[in-house]
């Protein structure tokens, strides 16, 4: 007997989309209101694992081909260099800068150099939860 | 923040609390697990909703900010309650729990349901590999 799945996958396409909005939206929402790279991070894996859900794994990898282990790599990498970059103007390991910055489209927009850092943050959380959810569902 | 809409927001709110606690009282007292999941997918839904949108109100009127995260709540939840309602009461018929002794009609028992634990295994193999 074939199981017909089609009130989840079909919920699980319109959700995601506003999960993962919800989590770019909390990774941009952290300087000024709860939010940030972890608690978007997890929500951008439970988004992906909402998927892994109704879809099969193969489907998924299909169409998403990422590497998660490299991705937790890149977003380490990401944090390592906004902080050595702080080395290179003569002020102490992972000192952060702010300022307002004339942006085109979006006009005055206030920037800091954390929000690099908060991204590598947010790929290794999606990385290495990612991961292990992965190796988990994969050994029999 | 006039006293009507006061009113008003705590009516709205008193209402989700009551439909919730409608719920629980669903839960305990309806018999199998079928009558129990409508209990719980239909009204907590409806109360939740109801208080989500009184404190969208509340914080409209109150503080005059319009809140996008309660909207985007309120249509979650208003989507994914009765998904998950469906998945859970979907989930129990194929596991072979069974329907309250004083039900009359079963329409899908032509689908032949497992008998033994080794065909629901075999079942859910199945659903997995799909």
């Amino acid at each position: 007997m074939k199981v017909n799945d089609l009130i989840l996958q079909t919920t699980t396409t319109l959700l995601t989309f506003i999960i993962l909005i919800f989590s770019v939206y909390l990774f941009f929402a952290g300087h000024y209101t709860p939010g940030g790279g972890f608690i978007g991070g997890l929500m951008t894996s439970a988004a992906l694992v909402l998927l892994l859900l109704a879809f099969d794994r193969k489907t998924i990898q299909k169409a998403l081909p990422f590497n998660y282990l490299s991705i937790a790599a890149v977003g380490l990498m990401i944090s390592v260099i906004t902080g050595v970059i702080a080395l290179f103007f003569d002020v102490p390991f992972l000192t952060h800068t702010f300022g307002y910055v004339e942006l085109p489209l979006l006009g005055e927009t206030a920037l800091t150099s954390t929000l690099p850092f908060d991204l590598g943050v947010y790929l290794v959380v999606v990385g290495v939860a990612m991961t292990i959810i992965q190796t988990i569902g994969e050994s029999e | 923040m006039t006293e009507t809409i006061n009113i008003f927001i705590g009516l709205v709110v008193l209402l989700g609390s009551l439909l919730s606690l409608v719920t629980t009282i669903g839960l305990i007292r309806l018999p199998d697990v079928y009558t129990r999941s409508h209990a719980a997918s239909k009204s907590a839904t409806l109360g939740v909703l109801l208080i989500l949108i009184g404190a969208l109100l509340y914080f409209w009127f109150a503080d005059n900010y319009f809140s996008a995260r309660l909207v985007l709540g309120i249509v979650f939840v208003f989507i994914t309650a009765p998904v998950a309602g469906h998945l859970i009461s979907r989930a129990a018929y194929y596991t072979n729990v069974p329907l309250w002794e004083k039900t009359v009609q079963d329409d899908l028992k032509t689908k032949e349901r497992p008998k033994t634990k080794k065909e629901v295994e075999k079942r859910q193999k199945v659903h997995t590999e799909a």
